[in-house]
C-alpha cells in the first residue's frame, strides 16, 4: 500500500474520509462518526472517573458532598480488619478460579482438536451455553445442585457422612464453569492462527511430542494462556451473583460487602472500597497488557486487549 | 517417499491407544465440569420445577405443573425483562455499530489504542461501574440537576426503566462492539468503493454492502447482550431500586428470600425456554433469504 503502482486519484485513496468531498453529506457523516465515538468513550469512562474522584472526598457526612481532597477514607478502609478479610477472600477466590480454569481450559483446547466429531459437537454446544447463559441461572442451578448433593441434607452427605457444605470450594467450582470455557476459547483462537511449520520442523528433528509441546507450542500459546488466567482472575474476584448464592460461613468476598453497603446506604468509605476494587482489576489488566504486548511475527495483535476484542469472532 | 521416512522417523503418533488416552485425559476435567456443574444442576432444576415446596422451605418430590401455572398467571416480570432486553439490545446496536464502524474503517493508526480503551472499562469491576451510576444518576447527580432545571418535583431516573436501560447499555455495550468490530475489520473495503463507483449513495452502500457483511457480527453481538440481559439481576436491583421488577429480581427473591425453590425452578425453566425461543426466531429472521456462513454464537 506504501507505493501503489498505478497512481490513484486522491479522492479514492483512503475510502470514506478522502471521498468526503465528493458526496454532499460526506463531511457531516464523518463529523458525526467522530463525535459519536468521542461521546461513547466519555460515557464508558465517566463512572470510573466519578468513583475515583469521590474516593478522595474528605467529607464526614454525605457521599456527594465534596469537602476537599483527602486520603482519610482509604486509611479507614485499609485499617478495617473485616474489609481486609473480604479482600483476602476475593483474592483467594480469584486465584483459585484462575488456576483451575487456566489449566483445565488449556488442556481442553489442546485435546479438542483430536476428539471425534460425535464428541466435539455436543462439547462445543455446552461451551457456548456455559458462556452465554445468564449468570443468575448458573448461580441458582449451582445452589440447588450443591444443596441437594453436599448440603446438610444432601444425597452425598447422607450417604458418606462427609459434611462438605458451602464454602470456597462451591464458589470456585461454580465460577470455574464459565472461566474454563473462556480460557478454552481464548487458547483455541490462538491455536487456529498458529504457524504449524515450527511443530513440523521439531518433529522432523526427532523432537518428542512432549518436548515439541513445551518448546514450540506452549510458548506460542502463552499470551492466550496469560490473558485467560488474568481475565478469569478478574471475573472471579469481581463476582457477585454466583458467590452470593453458594458462599458459606466466612467466605464473603469484596463484591458481597460492597453490595451490602449499597443496600444499606453508601458512605464515603464505600467509594474508597470501590476505588480499591477498580485499582485491583485495572492493575491485573495492565499487567496482562505488559506481559503480552509483543506482537507476533504474523502481525496479529497478541496483547490481552487485542485477543479479547478478537473473541467476538 | 517423504511419508515413509516421516512415519519411521517422527514419533508423531504415539500409538493409537496412547493418543486416545492422552486426548481423553486432556478433555476429562472440562467435560466433568460441564456435566457436573452445568448439565446436572439444570437437570435438577427441571426436576424441582415439577415438585412441591415443604413447609420449611425444602423440596418434596412430586409431579405437577402447578409451579408453571402459577408463574404464567403473573407474567409481569417476564414482560419487563423482555422489554428491557429488547430495548437494551437495540440501544447497544444503535450506539455500538457506528463506533465499531469508526474503529474498523476510520481509525488507522490509533486502532490498537481505541481497542485497549474499550477493553479497560469492560475489564474493570462491573459491580463498581454499575454502582457509579447510582452517584451519577441519583437525586444529587443528574436527576437533581434536571429537577432544579425544570422545577419538577417528582423527576427521577433511578428506580425507573430508563435508569435501568442506561445501566444495561453501559454494562453490555463492549460485548456488542467486539463482534461488530471484528466483522467490519475483515470487510473488503474494495466492495464499498465498487458500490460507490457504480453510483450507489452513502446510505445505499451502507444498507446493501456494509450491513450484510456486518450481519454475522450483528447477530453474535445481539445474542451476546440479549441473553445475559434477560437474566440480569445486579443492574435492575441497583439502578431500578428493585422497583423495576425483572425476572432476575423475582428469581433472586424466590431462591434466597422466599426460599421457594420449586416455584423458582419453574420460573428459571420458563426463562431458559424464552431465551431459546427468542434466539431461534432472531437467528431465523436475520438469516432468512441470505446464506450467512459461520454464525457462531461466541
Amino acid at each position: 500500500m506504501a507505493s501503489p503502482a498505478v497512481p490513484i486519484p486522491a479522492s479514492r485513496s483512503v475510502g470514506g474520509r478522502a471521498r468526503a468531498g465528493v458526496d454532499r453529506y460526506g463531511r457531516l457523516v464523518e463529523t458525526w462518526l467522530r463525535g459519536h465515538t468521542l461521546l461513547v468513550y466519555l460515557f464508558l469512562y465517566l463512572p470510573i472517573v466519578v468513583v475515583v474522584v469521590f474516593s478522595f472526598n474528605g467529607t464526614q457526612r454525605r457521599v456527594t458532598n465534596w469537602d476537599g481532597f483527602s486520603l482519610r477514607w482509604y486509611q479507614v478502609v485499609l485499617a478495617d480488619k473485616a474489609i481486609q478479610g473480604y479482600l483476602l477472600n476475593s483474592v483467594i477466590v480469584g486465584t483459585a478460579t484462575a488456576v483451575i480454569s487456566t489449566i483445565f481450559g488449556t488442556m481442553a483446547a489442546l485435546g479438542l482438536q483430536r476428539t471425534p466429531r460425535w464428541f466435539r459437537a455436543p462439547f462445543d454446544a455446552l461451551t457456548y451455553v456455559s458462556i452465554i447463559i445468564p449468570e443468575l441461572v448458573i448461580a441458582l442451578a449451582s445452589l440447588v445442585f450443591f444443596a441437594s448433593t453436599i448440603g446438610p441434607e444432601g444425597v452425598v452427605t447422607n450417604l458418606t457422612g462427609v459434611k462438605l457444605g458451602f464454602g470456597f470450594h462451591t464458589i470456585v467450582s461454580a465460577l470455574a464453569l464459565f472461566n474454563i470455557s473462556l480460557v478454552m476459547l481464548l487458547v483455541r483462537a490462538r491455536m487456529s492462527g498458529m504457524d504449524r511449520t515450527h511443530v513440523e520442523a521439531s518433529y522432523d528433528l526427532y523432537g518428542t511430542p512432549w518436548r515439541t509441546f513445551w518448546q514450540i507450542t506452549f510458548p506460542q500459546l502463552l499470551p492466550a494462556i496469560i490473558a485467560g488466567f488474568l481475565l478469569s482472575f478478574t471475573f472471579a474476584f469481581d463476582d457477585y451473583l454466583i458467590t452470593t448464592f453458594v458462599n458459606g460461613q466466612g467466605t464473603s468476598t469484596m463484591p458481597l460487602f460492597v453490595f451490602g453497603q449499597i443496600r444499606r446506604g453508601v458512605t464515603p468509605a464505600t467509594n474508597a472500597v470501590a476505588a480499591i476494587m477498580l485499582l485491583v482489576t485495572l492493575s491485573v489488566l495492565l499487567l496482562g497488557q505488559f506481559l503480552t504486548r509483543r506482537r507476533g511475527a504474523t502481525g496479529r495483535d497478541t496483547s490481552v486487549a487485542g485477543m479479547i476484542a478478537e473473541q467476538g469472532a | 517417499m517423504a511419508a515413509a521416512v516421516g512415519d519411521r522417523a517422527r514419533p508423531v503418533e504415539p500409538g493409537r491407544w496412547r493418543g486416545r488416552l492422552l486426548t481423553g485425559a486432556l478433555m476429562l476435567p472440562a467435560t466433568l465440569w460441564y456435566l457436573v456443574l452445568l448439565v446436572a444442576p439444570i437437570a435438577i432444576v427441571l426436576v424441582f420445577s415439577f415438585g412441591n415446596r415443604t413447609r420449611i422451605g425444602g423440596y418434596s418430590p412430586g409431579f405437577s405443573f402447578d409451579n408453571y401455572a402459577n408463574a404464567i398467571r403473573s407474567p409481569d416480570p417476564f414482560l419487563t425483562s423482555l422489554f428491557l432486553s429488547v430495548v437494551g439490545t437495540a440501544l447497544c446496536l444503535l450506539v455500538g455499530l457506528p463506533l465499531a464502524y469508526f474503529i474498523a474503517t476510520r481509525a488507522t493508526k490509533r486502532k490498537a489504542l481505541l481497542i485497549v480503551l474499550l477493553v479497560i472499562p469492560f475489564w474493570t469491576s462491573f459491580l463498581i461501574r454499575t454502582y457509579a451510576w447510582l452517584l451519577i444518576l441519583g437525586p444529587e447527580g443528574l436527576a437533581g440537576f434536571i429537577k432544579d432545571l425544570t422545577g419538577s418535583t417528582s423527576f427521577r431516573i433511578l428506580g425507573t426503566e430508563p435508569g435501568v436501560l442506561i445501566g444495561l447499555l453501559y454494562g453490555y455495550l463492549p460485548l456488542m462492539i467486539f463482534p461488530l468490530y471484528v466483522t467490519l475489520e475483515r470487510m473488503d473495503r474494495a466492495l464499498v468503493e465498487a458500490s460507490k463507483d457504480l453510483g450507489a449513495g452513502r446510505w445505499a452502500t451502507f444498507r446493501q454492502v456494509t450491513l450484510p457483511i456486518a450481519l454475522p457480527g450483528l447477530i453474535t453481538g445481539s445474542i451476546l447482550v440479549f441473553i445475559p440481559m434477560m437474566g440480569e439481576y445486579v443492574i435492575p436491583q441497583l439502578l431500578g431500586y428493585g422497583q423495576v421488577y425483572t425476572v432476575g429480581n423475582l428469581l433472586y427473591s424466590r431462591f434466597l428470600e422466599a426460599r421457594n425453590w420449586p416455584s423458582g425452578s419453574a420460573l428459571a425453566m420458563i426463562l431458559i425456554v424464552i431465551m431459546l425461543a427468542v434466539v431461534t426466531v432472531y437467528v431465523w429472521l436475520t438469516n432468512r433469504g441470505r446464506t450467512v456462513r459461520n454464525v457462531s454464537v461466541v
